[in-house]
């Protein structure tokens, strides 16, 4: 019994099955405990107001931005060390899903950063690194969507999520360089994690947990999908040969 | 290796081959930006640095998929793929090739066009080097986007958004360094990082670039 032993489609088919049911009830639940009581049963900040409830939309989606990257950093790295085909097609599953993701975390962004900062966008090193991150994901998806040949897109794609990887962090860290050049020690955002009080810990658990396995649930799904299809295709040639 | 880069060379001097195509399109954005922004001497003198990077960059990113694409289409990649040369030299001479051809014609025009934005007299010495440093990561850059997207039809717009995306750290090192010496500050910790970032690129992107290609002439 080893891990590798889903890389056989059908037995990947055979789990997934079984266990999207049970992620995808379990992630309602801890989204709706946790948005429910963060939205209602929690006092508002004394600085920020209500707008503070932001959080538990904000930081679990952006959390999951970066995390869906690292995801598909390691089923690119088994589709290219291990040429397990269910790995690659979690990868490509997993991309738009990121990009959501991303998307969420800089819309609900500018959303709080509007009445809070005084402003939608700031090129702020977190919120420039962010976007950055979403132009690596739109760049994998167009990459994945204009190459026909199902294992050379795979091949392309794992590389390019390697050396973006690689360049993603050469990134986030050159932004950090270049913001402080502009504005000395004028750091517009707020180090959340480490102030953030019981009252609104609590429920972001449960909205951090919810998002991980919404993450999971969808990926599945998504997944599954990308088998069918390829599943589909092999019989429709297979009918056309015969 | 040496006839391989003559023969690039010879291919992107002679006529057709697009030399100087990137140096004119250099200058008709360096021309352009006052038009945009009006023609204020103080507003184009402190833009100066960005703009011109930006410009050589969209520069370098115009002829990159002539890099590859051309001996895709007539089967010269599939014959140097069985040549003796590995494919890692091979990419990184394509690489050179084009920096010999694009970047470095922009690194000697760039203090001419400061001259049109109004630069100030400190900034072109840490502008020429910044340049000097940085094109040369463009075209390593540049040449691994050209690897993946050789094998697709109208893959000039792709390539760009592929490509774009991983020139921003050489991009904000290389400003940041054009505009602390047009500022009359030190540049050194910025040329220290292009330099860093254009000598890593040089030693490992080859690898993925060739890596890429074996797999579109598979």
């Amino acid at each position: 019994m080893s891990l590798w032993e889903y890389a056989n489609p059908v037995k990947f088919m055979a789990l997934s099955g079984r266990v999207l049911p049970v992620v995808a009830v379990l992630s309602g639940l801890c989204l709706v405990v946790g948005l429910v009581w963060g939205f209602f049963f929690t006092p508002d900040d004394f600085r920020q107001g209500s707008t503070v409830k932001i959080i538990y939309l904000h930081v679990p989606a952006a959390l999951m931005a970066i995390n869906v990257w690292l995801m598909m950093l390691v089923t690119s790295l088994v589709w290219i060390i291990r040429r397990h085909h269910v790995s690659a097609l979690a990868a490509k599953a997993a991309a738009p899903i990121g990009v959501v993701m991303t998307l969420i975390a800089l819309i609900t962004g500018a959303i709080w950063g509007q009445p809070m900062w005084g402003t939608w966008w700031a090129w702020d090193p977190r919120l420039t690194s962010f976007l950055i991150l979403f132009l690596f994901y739109l760049g994998y998806i167009a990459l994945w969507a204009a190459i026909e040949d199902n294992d050379s897109a795979a091949d392309l794609t794992s590389i390019l999520c390697l050396v973006g990887s690689v360049f993603a962090l050469l990134s986030r860290y050159a932004v950090n360089f270049w913001n402080q050049g502009l504005h000395q020690g004028a750091s517009l955002s707020l180090d959340k994690e480490k102030n953030v009080a019981d009252v609104f810990y609590q429920p972001l658990l449960f909205c951090i947990a919810g998002f991980v396995l919404l993450f999971i649930a969808l990926l599945l799904l998504r997944t599954r999908t990308e088998i069918r299809v390829r599943r589909t295709k092999s019989l429709l040639a297979r009918e056309r040969m015969a | 290796m040496k006839a391989l880069l003559i023969r690039d060379l010879q291919l992107a001097m002679r006529a057709g081959g697009g030399f100087g195509l990137g140096l004119a399109f250099f200058l008709i954005v360096t021309a352009l930006v006052p038009f945009g922004v009006g023609p204020q001497s103080a507003l184009l003198s402190t833009i100066a640095p960005g703009i011109l990077w930006l410009g050589a960059l969209l520069a370098c990113l115009l002829s990159l998929d002539r890099i590859l694409a051309l001996d895709w289409e007539d089967g010269t990649l599939d014959l140097l793929a069985c040549a003796p040369l590995p494919m890692e030299a091979t990419v990184s001479i394509k690489a050179f090739a084009h920096w010999l051809t694009t970047g470095l014609p922009l690194v000697i025009a760039a203090p001419l066009f400061g001259l049109l934005l109004n630069l100030p007299s400190a900034g072109y010495i840490p502008l020429v080097l910044s340049l000097l440093l940085g094109t040369p990561a463009l075209s390593v850059i540049g040449t691994f986007g050209a690897a993946l997207t050789v094998g697709i039809k109208r893959g000039g717009l792709l390539l760009s958004l592929l490509v774009l995306p991983l020139y921003v750290p050489t991009l904000i090192y290389g400003a940041e360094a054009a505009r602390r010496g047009a500022e009359g500050l030190s540049s050194t910790t910025p040329l220290m990082m292009l330099a860093g970032i254009t000598f890593g690129t040089i030693a490992l992107l080859p690898f993925a670039s060739a890596a890429v290609l074996r797999v579109n002439i598979r």
